[in-house]
């Protein structure tokens, strides 16, 4: 048996060395924009995180401090009526594609929903101007709180759609063969076992949106002051942020790194409580 | 290995084989006349007639694809998951028309409970829980009635000594025979009159295959019991009954005695001795 190394050897060596090489510079490129935006919103906006950016409101040009509650709460309550309207329709028409409707009516349903993912993020804004805001002749909150929960809809459609087909058929089975109603199934068996995977669903929707601006620009606008009514503009923090780092002044952009390190944490923190929940836990499939 | 035939002439010789009686039982749980199902354009049973005996075990056997799921699953209504199904003839339980206009398929099964292939204990759900759900998602809440029940099906599934103090963990965590038991006190929980069992064992080592089958011969005294194997010596060993079925149509049916020892049909000797199938 011949043992001896072929000339190739070397060569082949190198050439594995080079593709572990470009495979490895790949992966670090995929990493680094991440490392990068969030080194770079610690050097700049951390020193400007203080109690008084959470607790205050904007201060006016010139003068020194002023923080953002306003438009953390802003976001947070922009976040729920987004919520209240794309959490329900989304997850109840998921739960329609997944168990009910006819093959043909369903794939219709879900190319519309995949088109309705690929819509730029301002068309919403556009759309729900003109349907709510020229409408009821003022930028509002509940305008924005619309146009964010239209963005979740198809997200949490199709999240929870895919995460209720995952639902092995035989648990479906063993709940109507106890004689419980189709309904009665669908909620307390397949939507129990999918739970995770649906609530998955919902927070990356929630934590996408929370980051949206421009839908927000001619919906919720922005408000330097405490919004007191659904129906008044409100302060969001991308709106913020985005007021603040196209403005001539120093401490405003300070003020907007700042902001932009609070939403990407934000979304961060999300995102590790979607692992956390995804993660171990037999007891459910999905 | 021992052929089916010499288990039931073992079983006849020890005095524990059911006497050979008549053709067709005399007090029926099921009557089935007539029944044809189609999948789609595929006729899957053809014009099946046959009397279900109450207190018996009922072995329905035939190569794959025979229909005897099919028909097994017609007995509860749960064929009609399956898109593009169609039916005739009629299903009688105890005299009631499983199929008429006013029935509801819920009220069905809640009549005839079923157990499945590979046991599906409720994932996200612990022992306790997995028992009484179907109770439960019928409405009953008295707590008190619930452990009863709990307590009482666990101990006619002869699983109450294995599980009694992990009531608590996940149905999930038990051990494949065990959780085929859960199953069996989950679908007796309800108290239904009639049990389904499709091919019960099949995923099942020896040991817990024997356990069941023990199983079922304790609970045939309290119900009617219907069951499809693939195991010519399991439906000799736990049935009193047997139906062969081949190719969507009921070949022969009678005591299980005879079907093994003396069978009319030349298909179903030859599948019982093991020629097709």
């Amino acid at each position: 048996m011949k043992t001896k190394r072929s000339g190739n050897y070397t060569w082949r060596k190198i050439k594995s060395a080079l593709a572990s090489a470009i495979a490895f510079i790949s992966a670090v490129l995929v990493i680094a924009p991440l490392g990068l935006v969030f080194f770079h919103l610690v050097v700049n906006g951390a020193s400007s995180l203080n109690w008084d950016f959470f607790t205050k409101l904007p201060a006016p040009v010139g003068a020194v401090g002023g923080g953002m509650a306003n438009a953390i709460v802003g976001s947070l309550e922009l976040l729920a009526l987004a919520g209240a309207i794309g959490i329900p329709i989304g997850v109840l028409g998921g739960v329609y594609l997944a168990e009910y409707g006819s093959a043909r009516i369903n794939s219709v349903l879900r190319f519309l929903a995949d088109v309705l993912n690929g819509v730029p993020s301002i068309t919403w804004g556009v759309v729900v101007y003109g349907m709510v805001v020229l409408r009821f002749k003022g930028f509002s909150t509940y305008a924005g709180g619309l146009a964010l929960g239209l963005i979740m809809i198809p997200l949490i459609l199709r999240t929870t759609e895919e995460v209720i087909l995952l639902v092995p058929n035989g648990y479906r089975e063993a709940a109507l063969a106890l004689g419980v109603s189709r309904w009665k199934t669908i909620v307390h068996i397949v939507m129990k076992t999918a739970s995770k995977g649906i609530i998955t669903g919902i927070l990356l929707a929630l934590a996408r949106v929370g980051g949206e601006t421009a839908p927000l620009l001619f919906t919720a606008f922005g408000n330097r002051f405490w919004n007191h009514s659904l129906s008044q503009p409100i302060a969001a923090l991308p709106l913020q942020i985005f007021t603040y780092a196209i403005s001539p002044y120093d401490d405003w952009h300070r003020q907007a790194w700042a902001g932009a390190l609070v939403l990407v944490t934000g979304v961060f923190c999300v995102n590790i409580l979607v692992r956390i929940l995804t993660r171990g836990h037999t007891a459910s499939v999905v | 290995m021992e052929t089916p035939e010499r288990t039931v002439m073992e079983r006849m010789e020890q005095g524990t084989a059911p006497p050979p009686e008549a053709e067709t039982p005399a007090a029926c749980t099921f009557e089935v006349k007539n029944l044809s199902i189609w999948y789609g354009e595929k006729r899957a049973i053809d014009n099946v007639t046959l009397g279900v005996a109450s207190n018996a075990v009922t072995a329905i056997i035939g190569p794959s694809g025979c229909g005897k799921s099919t028909f097994l699953r017609a007995l509860n209504r749960m064929h009609e998951l399956t898109p593009r199904t169609r039916m005739e003839g009629t299903v009688l339980l105890n005299g009631d028309d499983l199929y008429s206009s006013t029935t509801d398929p819920a009220i069905v099964r809640r009549r005839v409970g079923m157990i499945f292939q590979k046991s599906n204990p409720f994932p996200t759900m612990t022992i306790g829980e997995n028992v009484v759900i179907g109770l439960r998602l019928n409405g009953v809440r008295n707590q008190k009635f619930l452990n009863e029940r709990l307590e009482k099906s666990l101990r006619m599934a002869a699983l109450w000594d294995e599980v009694k103090d992990d009531l608590h963990k996940p149905g999930t965590s038990l051990s494949g025979g065990q959780q085929q038991r859960l199953c069996i006190a989950r679908a007796l929980a309800v108290e239904p009159e009639v049990i389904l069992m499709d091919e019960p064992c099949s995923a099942l080592d020896p040991i817990a295959t024997a356990k069941i089958e023990e199983l079922i011969h304790e609970l045939k005294a309290k119900y009617t019991i219907v069951t499809v194997t693939h195991n010519m010596q399991q439906a000799g060993r736990i049935s009193d009954y047997t139906a062969f079925m081949y190719l969507g149509r009921l070949i022969e049916f009678g005591p299980t005695t005879k079907i093994f020892t003396n069978p009319t049909e030349k298909q179903t000797e030859d599948y019982i001795t093991g020629r097709f199938g």
